[in-house]
């Protein structure tokens, strides 16, 4: 939520509460609470700081062996040899997570106006209870699932988009592959449905809260329920909805068991969307238990550093986007 | 009040009860291929004996990293160290069981070991080179099967495993352009093919994608019934996947040659053998406290001794009795005690 349009409440000082045999009792009540609450806001700070540090402390021996630029465009992988680069696994991660968001982003906003402007007062609650539960859902019974149905099921489309979409001249390359069923395509649509009903509920809360007299004038003026949805509450909810977006990005970023599950875990960067391919989550949940030299646990470890480095990227993008909106919303009222 | 007594006293009686089975307890770590076995083995040994052996099936890198560090009593790894890195981390080790892995496909029209393969045109297969299911090079092999014209699909384990590791070391014997484009190792970079994790979700893979192959563990097969190959082993003899096969593997590697049993079990000779087979090693520390070294052993011998039945019933082979005379020597040897 756009924290700045929220309003606290202003707390009552307590040198203006009536004197009371209970006073002390509320002062070192109160003192005890402020300090668990400063305790418990550096205990995250410092559990997040720490991991960082500990996490780059061990893969010390992969940054001192490859350096960090080597490390970045390398695309050999190769446990034998024990050479290591991240390149094909970076780009995966990425190309996963844009697909998902490219699928995601524009059904939930769908859901959250159908649930917020079109749907009657008796379907809503339904609707946004089935979607919340489809939250609730561990992540692993995704990957099963896209493993067991949806990857049959999507392997009797794929000759269809090759024939199809491969036939285009340019883009057509991203659509050829054999009809395996899994592949990046598989894990972006899989990532897709994960992800949707954490960007569509928060999209429904904020479409909720816009004041009906906006809207309502809106419809007065005889605007449609799409002109209502795009030039009213978009607008007025632009920076939350934007933050909900990049909440799914983060999670699609750091999914690891759903898309090893379907993506297919090559090494290799293919251009096919429909050919296997790998992210830094899912290497490091393959690879990690039977990594015996200690270069190699490094190398896994150093692929977990620039994974938080990638998020840490989306989330401060995603913090100066909003900043920006902010900005311009301010100017335009 | 009395709750209060009542509870302290039962809480008393389970940490007093904890404290004295944990005198007798035995922690390992390492290998999820072996768990199943030490598992089995650990139950019957602490009904006969009353020591407990927790093993944690964490992986081999971890098992290795473990035992490196003293928290655990054994540790395991479905590759061998190489004996240099074993002295100079002060450690030893010896085989437990030997298994095996095998080819399966998904064929229209072709049965459950009716297609014959050999080690050379495996590799081709798994370096892409040979790309469709009728090539003549497989067609030499199974005159009088019909062979559909599909692509072949590769499909491999995405997780490292000591599966991959045998696999791998096989083709890397019997083909030296494997050996110098892929090598050995639990996990290696696949020139070709798509990944499936664990031996699940490798066989799901090729359950469903028809002209697919993969390898998973013959315990594997015999539980999902999949279509598993018949293979020509070193001495030109077409076999099929048995635990006598494996153990015929054992048998005809001399150990009191092996220095620190750094011997892998593919493609040896005899013709019986499948080539294919693999083993899991412990691995133990020569400065862990003589009684730790010895509660190991105590329960490994005894497995190699009364847990044949238990290991045969979960499809891996026991250790051929001069395999087991020659582990005894070397304890005798590294340590200077055995039991």
């Amino acid at each position: 939520m756009s924290g700045s349009d929220l309003a606290l409440p202003k707390i009552q000082p307590l040198s203006e509460k009536p004197k009371s045999a209970g006073r002390s009792w509320h002062l070192s009540a109160d003192f005890l609470f402020h300090k668990a609450a400063v305790f418990a806001a550096i205990l995250v700070a410092g559990a997040l700081f720490a991991t960082v540090v500990a996490i780059a402390y061990d893969s010390r021996v992969a940054i001192h062996a490859f350096g960090i630029w080597k490390f970045l465009k390398s695309s050999d992988w190769n446990p034998v040899t024990q050479t290591f680069g991240a390149f094909p696994f970076i780009i995966s991660t990425l190309i996963s997570s844009a697909i998902a968001m490219l699928l995601g982003v524009p059904v939930s906003f769908g859901v959250a106006v159908f649930i917020a402007e079109i749907a009657p007062a008796w379907i809503k609650k339904p609707v946004a209870t089935a979607i919340e539960l489809l939250a609730a859902i561990p992540s692993i019974i995704y990957g099963l699932w896209g493993l067991v149905v949806f990857a049959p099921a999507f392997a009797t489309i794929e000759p269809w988009i090759n024939d199809h979409l491969g036939a285009i001249p340019g883009i057509g390359l991203l659509f050829q592959g054999p009809p395996m069923g899994i592949g990046m395509l598989t894990a972006g649509i899989v990532l897709a449905i994960m992800i949707l009903p954490y960007m569509s509920s928060i999209m429904r809360d904020v479409f909720l809260v816009v004041p009906s007299s906006l809207r309502e004038s809106a419809y007065a003026m005889g605007a449609t329920t799409w002109e209502v949805a795009w030039n009213i509450i978009l607008p007025y909810t632009r920076s939350a909805v934007v933050g909900g977006i990049f909440l799914g990005l983060g999670r699609a970023l750091g999914e690891t068991m759903a898309v090893t599950f379907v993506i297919g875990n090559s090494n290799t960067l293919s251009a096919s969307l429909l050919m296997p391919g790998a992210t830094i989550p899912s290497v490091l949940a393959n690879e990690f238990t039977e990594a015996t030299t200690k270069l190699y646990t490094s190398s896994l470890i150093y692929l977990g550093l620039i994974l938080i480095a990638v998020t840490l990227t989306v989330r401060f993008c995603a913090v100066l986007l909003i900043r920006r909106l902010g900005r311009k919303e301010g100017a335009a009222a | 009040m009395k709750l209060l007594k009542v509870s302290a006293i039962f809480l008393a009686l389970v940490l007093v009860g904890v404290v004295a089975r944990g005198q007798a307890a035995l922690t390992g770590a390492g290998s999820t291929w072996v768990y199943p076995l030490v598992a089995k083995w650990a139950a019957q040994y602490d009904k006969d004996n009353h020591v407990q052996v927790n093993y944690q099936s964490i992986g081999s890198g971890g098992g290795i990293a473990q035992i490196k560090a003293g928290t655990v009593a054994f540790g395991a790894s479905d590759m061998p160290l190489k004996p240099d890195d074993l002295h100079a981390a002060g450690l030893i080790q010896f085989p437990t069981a030997v298994a095996g892995a095998d080819l399966v496909y998904n064929l229209p029209g072709v049965q459950a070991g009716q297609l014959i393969l050999s080690g050379p045109v495996t590799a081709d297969i798994f370096l892409g080179k040979i790309k469709k299911w009728d090539d003549p090079e497989i067609a030499k092999l199974n005159s009088g099967l019909k062979l559909p014209a599909l692509n072949i699909t590769v499909v491999h384990r995405a997780d490292g495993s000591g599966t991959t590791f045998t696999f791998c070391d096989y083709l890397s014997k019997v083909s030296p352009e494997w050996k110098e484009k892929v090598g050995a190792n639990t996990s290696v970079t696949w020139p070709t093919g798509v990944g499936g994790k664990g031996n699940e979700g490798l066989a799901s893979y090729v359950q469903r994608i028809p002209g697919s192959i993969g390898y998973v563990e013959y315990a594997y097969i015999l539980e999902t019934h999949l279509a598993y190959a018949r293979m020509v082993n070193s001495d030109g003899k077409v076999v099929s996947p048995s635990l006598e096969g494996f153990q015929d593997a054992a048998a005809h590697v001399d150990f009191s040659k092996a220095e620190d049993f750094y011997v892998i079990l593919t493609d040896h000779a005899g013709a019986n053998t499948w080539p294919i087979s693999g083993c899991t090693w412990q691995i133990l520390r020569k400065n862990a406290p003589k009684d730790t070294n010895e509660a190991v052993m105590k329960f490994f011998d005894w497995g190699f001794e009364h847990g044949q039945d238990m290991a045969k019933s979960i499809s891996f082979g026991p250790l051929p009795q001069s395999t087991v005379a020659a582990i005894k020597a070397y304890w005798k040897k590294e340590l200077g005690y055995s039991i």
